[in-house]
């Protein structure tokens, strides 16, 4: 990337006068997760001037896109070339960016099969609080020159640098895909689910919610059609299922839908991320199962403490996603030492602590 | 996992770092401490891919956390053989690019081939100017689907022989020229450096003949194995560490590769790691506003500096002083001046 882009030179400017004021930025691709984490604050810093495709040679399964780039596009460009962004990023309206995706870290149902948003980042060039412009990382698949900031920069929410460009590792699209429904109970779902992550199956996905069981199966034709017939159950029509899956990722099933008044009437959504083997959580509302066992949505009323113990006694952590009370935190938490490395993180990249400061965590 | 380091299944299975839920140990400062979690992810930063691939600078690391993936019930292996490197680099892109992502994708030249037969009997083609091994995995049905596509994509590019495993045991055969490449080097010299860079896979030829051009520069010998699929090159520089004269040109050969890589759009490590071995290159590789930010992301975890100090990121100091000796198209500055 070029630091005399002009686009480039004038995010620097802007970097320079607020922190030669000590304000605050407020990082924005295109706002669809506003709603994510602690409340954003600051001057808003629009990244929508630093759009495009910098370069995507198919054959070496990378891209190289600019943040402000609409995630929309980046999908469409690579479906054009039968490829895609495996570990489905969730999009939770259209005009979702990818420096958003990058900075929000998340992954959507295929996670625990191919990996999470960092594991497709090769590289990143960013604009520190300092306004210099650094690049971490690479367009190689290998890399092990420096320490991998690139990586660190996934789910660091623009605390440590404004993410100008990344270069993503980006796979074909299965040849074939299926997907099938089993009525299961919680427990049986659980115990189904650790079975098959010890069997060598193209299971690519996998949901449970109100006594039923969602499997995504992805790989080769013979390969899908061979654990299909092992596995039972109904086959969705291909439509059907590919709507159903996307629904589950960008959040709109039904499940995932809290109206405004169940939001004040104290209803929040937590996302408990535990080891997949981890037992049944019993906690008052609904549930949501993903990633073989590993992510456990729930909706409730019950309050912070109680979920975030519960999310401990299963050696995971909890977080708060919609709820109209954050005061306990949207994200659980860190202890020391890990708190202070993070602190001390965020003095060597942000100093000033002018970038999307409490976005996070109150204080950095 | 200090090299987040990668073999010949990387491509498919991805690299230490994805393979690794967790690693516990203690800070520089003696606490104890865990990065990742046996859960999807951790709350906070995720520092897990800052530890991994750090050599040792950030933390001492006791305990590694990793995830297993069920063994594939068959793999199969096709070898073919090229008559040129080129056509060699481009089946590799032209696999990757009908959608195909091999268990393995490795390529050998031909006087890698030449050593490798020499000593286990392989039965490779030594008429080849270059061999790739294209491996597939998976279920049977899979694997047949596979090879077939594969098969197709390596005649459609011009391979002059394939040869498909028929059984384990051919497989086995096929691999065991790979997998013994280091030790057959180790054979055909006194010692040998084996260098350590990535590349984008289509400058794959294009690098190949580069390092042709340097064994006659330097007037050193070199054989190559590469992790074909990832672009990760793997040249052993053959040499006589008794002789002081070839053990300075295998150095300079070796940093040439690495710089070589840098300007191909690569990088000076894949998996070895920089070390003390490599420090100069990364003075090419990153600005100095880069290497202080790694030096200030390793005072966030080590402030004074107890850990492996000295090592993977070059003082400015020593970057400028590596930029005056820099040897530019096979010149040193001040030729006349006696070095030692």
């Amino acid at each position: 990337m070029d630091g005399g882009d002009p686009v480039l030179g004038r995010l620097k400017d802007r970097i320079a006068s607020a922190r030669a004021a000590r304000r605050a930025l407020d990082i924005r691709g295109g706002g669809t997760k506003a709603f994510y984490g602690e409340l954003p604050c600051g001057e808003p810093l629009p990244l929508g001037e630093l759009a495009g495709i910098s370069s995507y040679e198919p054959s070496e399964l990378v891209v190289t896109v600019r943040a402000g780039t609409l995630l929309a596009d980046l999908e469409a460009a690579l479906a054009e070339k039968g490829q895609c962004l495996a570990f489905e990023p969730p999009r939770f309206a259209a005009q979702g960016t990818v420096g958003g995706m990058v900075a929000a870290g998340l992954a959507g149902p295929a996670r625990a099969s191919v990996g999470a948003m960092r594991d497709f980042l090769l590289g990143a060039t960013l604009l520190t609080g300092r306004g210099e412009l650094l690049c971490f990382g690479g367009q190689v698949m290998k890399n092990v020159a420096g320490y991998d900031v690139a990586r660190l920069l996934a789910g660091s929410w623009g605390i440590l640098g404004v993410i100008c460009e990344v270069s993503l590792k980006v796979l074909p699209r299965p040849a074939a895909t299926a997907t099938l429904r089993l009525e299961r109970d919680e427990g049986a779902a659980l115990a189904l689910l650790s079975d098959l992550a010890a069997k060598p199956l193209p299971l690519n996905a996998s949901a449970w919610h109100g006594g039923m069981l969602t499997l995504r199966l992805c790989g080769a034709q013979a390969a899908v059609r061979a654990a299909s017939s092992a596995l039972g159950g109904i086959a969705l029509p291909p439509e059907t299922a590919a709507c159903w899956w996307s629904d589950v990722r960008d959040q709109r099933h039904e499940f995932f839908a809290i109206g405004e008044s169940e939001l004040a009437g104290g209803e929040c959504l937590w996302r408990l991320s535990v080891p997949a083997t981890a037992a049944r959580i019993d906690l008052p509302g609904r549930q949501f199962i993903e990633w073989g066992g590993g992510l456990r949505w729930w909706r409730t009323r019950a309050d912070a403490a109680q979920l975030r113990a519960a999310a401990a006694e299963a050696r995971g952590h909890a977080t708060l996603v919609r709820g109209a009370d954050k005061s306990a935190g949207a994200f659980t938490p860190v202890a020391e030492p890990l708190l202070g490395i993070h602190r001390r993180l965020k003095d060597a990249f942000d100093p000033d602590r002018i970038l999307n400061p409490g976005r996070l965590y109150p204080g950095l | 996992m200090a090299e987040n380091s990668g073999g010949v299944h990387c491509l498919k299975y991805g690299l230490t770092l994805h393979n690794v839920l967790r690693v516990r140990g203690f800070t520089a400062g003696g606490e104890a401490v865990a990065f990742g979690a046996e859960a999807p992810d951790a709350p906070g930063l995720d520092l897990l891919p800052l530890i991994v691939g750090s050599e040792g600078m950030l933390a001492i690391v006791t305990e590694v956390t990793v995830k297993l993936t069920p063994k594939p019930q068959l793999a199969r292996c096709i070898m073919a053989s090229f008559a040129d490197i080129e056509s060699a680099g481009a089946a590799v892109a032209e696999v990757i690019a009908r959608g195909i992502i091999p268990a393995g994708l490795e390529l050998m030249d031909r006087p890698m081939v030449a050593a490798a037969e020499d000593y286990v009997k392989a039965g490779y083609d030594l008429q080849a100017a270059a061999i790739l091994l294209c491996e597939s995995d998976g279920t049977p049905e899979e694997v047949a689907e596979e090879i077939g596509r594969m098969t197709a994509v390596l005649r459609g590019v011009g391979a002059t022989r394939i040869e498909v495993s028929r059984d384990e045991a051919q497989r086995q055969k096929f691999w065991s020229g790979r997998k013994n490449a280091f030790p057959a080097s180790g054979r055909m010299s006194p010692d040998y450096m084996c260098m350590d860079s990535t590349i984008p896979r289509k400058r794959l030829a294009e690098m190949l003949r580069a390092i042709e051009v340097m064994q006659d520069k330097y007037a050193l010998r070199c054989v190559n194995v590469f992790h074909a699929g990832d672009g990760n090159l793997h040249p052993l520089i053959l040499f006589d560490a008794n002789d002081p004269g070839e053990l300075r040109r295998c150095e300079l050969f070796g940093a040439d590769i690495l710089e070589t890589s840098v300007r191909l759009g690569g990088t000076v490590s894949g998996e070895h790691g920089v070390g003390v071995e490599k420090l100069n290159s990364m003075c090419v590789q990153f600005s100095p506003a880069e290497r202080e930010q790694f030096f200030a992301v390793k005072r966030a975890f080590d402030p004074a500096g107890l850990l492996n100090p000295g090592k993977v990121i070059p003082s400015l100091q020593r970057c400028a002083e590596y930029g005056k000796m820099h040897v530019h198209r096979g010149m040193l500055p001040f030729p006349n001046l006696p070095r030692y």
